[in-house]
């Protein structure tokens, strides 16, 4: 571990040297199943500037492995041995969710890369410290039931994983349902790894329905998209974001064209039209990430990164003029900083945050996108 | 429910069943030979699956360096097991086998991943990356155990899964591969879509069947491999070189796992992780042929296969659950019907 705090010292920051005055620690998967998210998101961070308004920042970043123990333990290491006034990271929803009792006691604000609501509601003690970079379920929910509505979408059947992930689209679109018009026909569920879904994909078309959400990610969700097309559903497939890879597209084929996705507006950049209020912040961002890491690197998760620094860069100079960094009253203070951000442009959408909201986007973070010949269109509302 | 949906729903779930049943065939196999209950059998199937796919766009698989590593320690083993007793054959043949061989099947593998070959000799190539695993398998976690206890064996068989689901995750990646399926073509039959690959799984799984069946019911052989999980020692007095049986039985599983991976990687999306769940599945079909008969796993694994395609269909969200809830009778039927059959009972 400490070999690899070194090597990610030397790699992305020249201010691990000391004489900087904030710590800012972060604990990101660089290794296991989902380092491609921390692979990303570690690049963001050398974008990440080594002075903010007069303040020196630290930066320590360790590696958790995908592994919630690890993302655990170096909570307790980033606070007790390097005494950090803030933490990003980690990843993905599991380690984020198994973080909360760490980060609560040690009083440490921390700014969450995964992506489930569960992560900062329901609002409580242990949850105020943590604040939400992805925007919540119900945001890429609602974007999608705005564009159901718009196009004659009345009878809507679902298909999603057997786990916390597809329960949590379920539960959100049925709570959203009504509200667009929408009945949800039929609801089945399907393993990550199952060899076939035949069956679940039959009796959703047994129901006859105008469109078929997906709720997986990456390459499991080609399983029912090309069964639903090879069985000869005509109608649309809606997907969620996270099934936005290279690797799904190229797995799925020709059965993904015309599959719809709310996704976020960075990944369609280009196309969006300028009223957009995230369109030049991220086409900025991206041309400035891909002269440092090379054409094609950009990626959603190095956006979604590099939006933890960009609330920082907002917070810290408050919590400084407040308290001495490295104390607690500092960690206090830059707490209750990041809660009061408003109004704030990220890559992936507006933050609004209150004491009871620390996601704080709404739908102008969604935009909706289709999939032609392995390439993301973005569609008008 | 109609009768078309329930025939699609069993000719998916016989597709699946037939895939299932190679794993159950492999595992009775390898039980009835060496005794082990061999939980990794599923990595051999993700082994050829996601090699046949890497080879298919060009890629060298990680598992080569997996072959050569293992061939390495498998000479070491044999070496200094032998080389006490100043045995040149032994050293020679397992040069051979355990260094040559797998170099021979490397180079095979990397010039097939530099030029575009056909999908036939690309499955061939991942099939003999992964053939040879299972007796180097054998060679370096089992035979120094090969007295051990059932249970132990197993503990055994699970810490090679958690090696070699590492690997895997290391060699391919988190994210799934298909592969464009070997035989093309198809037909539609009322509302049955009846693939080429479908009628390819069909025939593999039931030329294995028989040919297994065959092997060790009929033949001389077949019984003389089975003599060395009954008993080894009366095997080795009767002159059946038990090592050797062990090794044999391995490298048959891999193969059928090999091929099987190849055949369902064009069916469906393949993970690193897949092996487990796939291996689960032609357990249970296994169990039911009491862990001794081909022909007992293999209906049960066909069985398996369409108890999933249904339930799917009425309770999705239960499938697993139900799937593994049709072992506890099934046990419990065997372990009344035939007192001392059910394996796991030492002799």
């Amino acid at each position: 571990m400490k070999l690899i705090k070194a090597l990610a010292c030397s790699l992305s920051f020249a201010a691990c040297a000391a004489g900087a005055q904030v710590k800012v620690g972060a604990t990101i998967p660089l290794t296991g199943p989902v380092a491609m998210l921390g692979l990303g998101q570690q690049k963001a961070m050398q974008m990440y500037a080594d002075k903010v308004g007069g303040l020196g920042i630290e930066y320590v970043v360790l590696d958790d492995a995908s592994d919630t123990t690890a993302a655990v333990t170096n909570v307790k290491k980033l606070t007790a041995e390097h005494n950090v006034d803030v933490i990003v990271g980690s990843s993905s929803t599991p380690q984020c969710l198994a973080m909360l009792d760490a980060i609560a006691q040690a009083e440490v604000p921390t700014i969450c890369l995964g992506s489930a609501s569960a992560i900062v509601s329901p609002m409580d003690d242990k949850r105020k410290w943590v604040f939400k970079i992805p925007p919540n379920d119900e945001v890429w929910i609602e974007g999608m039931a705005r564009h159901m509505k718009a196009n004659g979408v009345h009878r809507l059947g679902f298909i999603g994983f057997n786990d916390a992930f597809g329960e949590a689209w379920l539960q959100g679109m049925n709570k959203l349902a009504a509200k667009y018009g929408i009945e949800m026909v039929a609801a089945e569920r399907y393993g990550r790894t199952d060899s076939s879904v035949v069956a679940q994909v039959l009796k959703v078309l047994m129901k006859k329905p105008d469109a078929v959400l997906i709720a997986a990610s990456g390459t499991p969700a080609a399983l029912p998209t090309m069964t639903l097309r090879e069985r000869g559903f005509k109608g649309k497939i809606y997907l969620n974001a996270s099934i936005a890879t290279k690797e799904f597209m190229d797995t799925a084929g020709k059965a993904a064209d015309g599959a719809l996705l709310s996704i976020g507006v960075g990944l369609v950049g280009e196309q969006v039209p300028d009223s957009n209020p995230l369109k030049q912040l991220n086409l900025d961002f991206k041309a400035r990430y891909e002269e440092k890491f090379g054409k094609g690197s950009f990626n959603i998760f190095a956006m979604q990164g590099y939006d933890a620094f960009r609330i920082l860069e907002r917070a810290l100079p408050i919590a400084a003029k407040a308290a001495k960094p490295g104390t607690r009253e500092f960690r206090l203070a830059l707490r209750d900083a990041i809660e009061s951000v408003r109004d704030l442009h990220g890559n992936t959408g507006i933050y609004n945050f209150s004491p009871s909201d620390h996601s704080g986007l709404d739908t102008r973070a969604v935009v909706m996108a289709e999939i032609r010949d392995k390439q993301l269109n973005y569609v008008p509302e | 429910m109609d009768a078309s949906i329930a025939a699609i729903l069993l000719q998916d779930g016989l597709t699946n069943g037939a895939i299932y049943m190679l794993l159950a065939l492999a595992l009775v196999l390898v039980f009835s030979v060496t005794r082990v209950l061999f939980l990794p059998q599923g990595e051999f199937v993700v082994f050829g699956a996601l090699g046949f796919a890497l080879l298919l766009k060009g890629q060298l698989p990680g598992t080569v360096w997996l072959l050569l590593t293992f061939g390495a320690m498998t000479a070491v083993f044999d070496v200094a097991a032998a080389a006490p007793r100043r045995r040149a054959a032994v050293l020679l043949r397992t040069a051979a086998l355990n260094l040559a061989l797998p170099s021979a099947i490397a180079a095979a593998a990397w010039l097939a991943s530099r030029h575009p070959v056909p999908p036939s000799l690309a499955a061939l190539i991942a099939v003999a990356l992964v053939v040879p695993l299972g007796p180097m398998i054998y060679r370096i976690g089992f035979m120094p155990m090969a007295h051990a206890s059932i249970l132990t064996l197993m503990i055994i068989g699970v810490t090679v899964h958690f090696i070699l689901v590492g690997m895997s995750l290391f060699f391919f990646g988190p994210e799934g591969m298909r592969a464009e399926p070997l035989v093309g073509a198809g037909f539609v039959f009322g509302g049955l879509i009846i693939s080429g690959q479908s009628l390819l799984v069909y025939a593999v799984a039931a030329a294995v069947a028989a040919g297994l069946y065959l092997l060790f019911e009929r033949s001389v052989y077949g019984k003389a491999l089975r003599a060395t999980a009954v008993n080894r020692t009366g095997a080795r007095l009767a002159g059946i070189r038990t090592h050797v049986a062990g090794k044999l039985a391995f490298g048959l599983a891999a193969a059928i796992g090999a091929v099987c991976g190849v055949l369902m990687v064009s069916l469906t999306t393949v993970y690193y992780d897949s092996g487990l769940a796939i291996g689960m599945r032609g357990f249970i079909g296994a169990v039911i042929g009491a862990l001794v008969s081909f022909p007992g796993a293999a209906a049960g694994a066909l069985a398996v296969g369409a108890v999933e395609s249904f339930v799917s269909f009425f309770y999705s969200s239960m499938k697993d659950a139900a799937l593994f809830l049709l072992i506890i009778p099934i046990l419990l039927y065997l372990s009344m019907s035939r007192p001392g059959a059910v394996a796991g009972e030492e002799e």
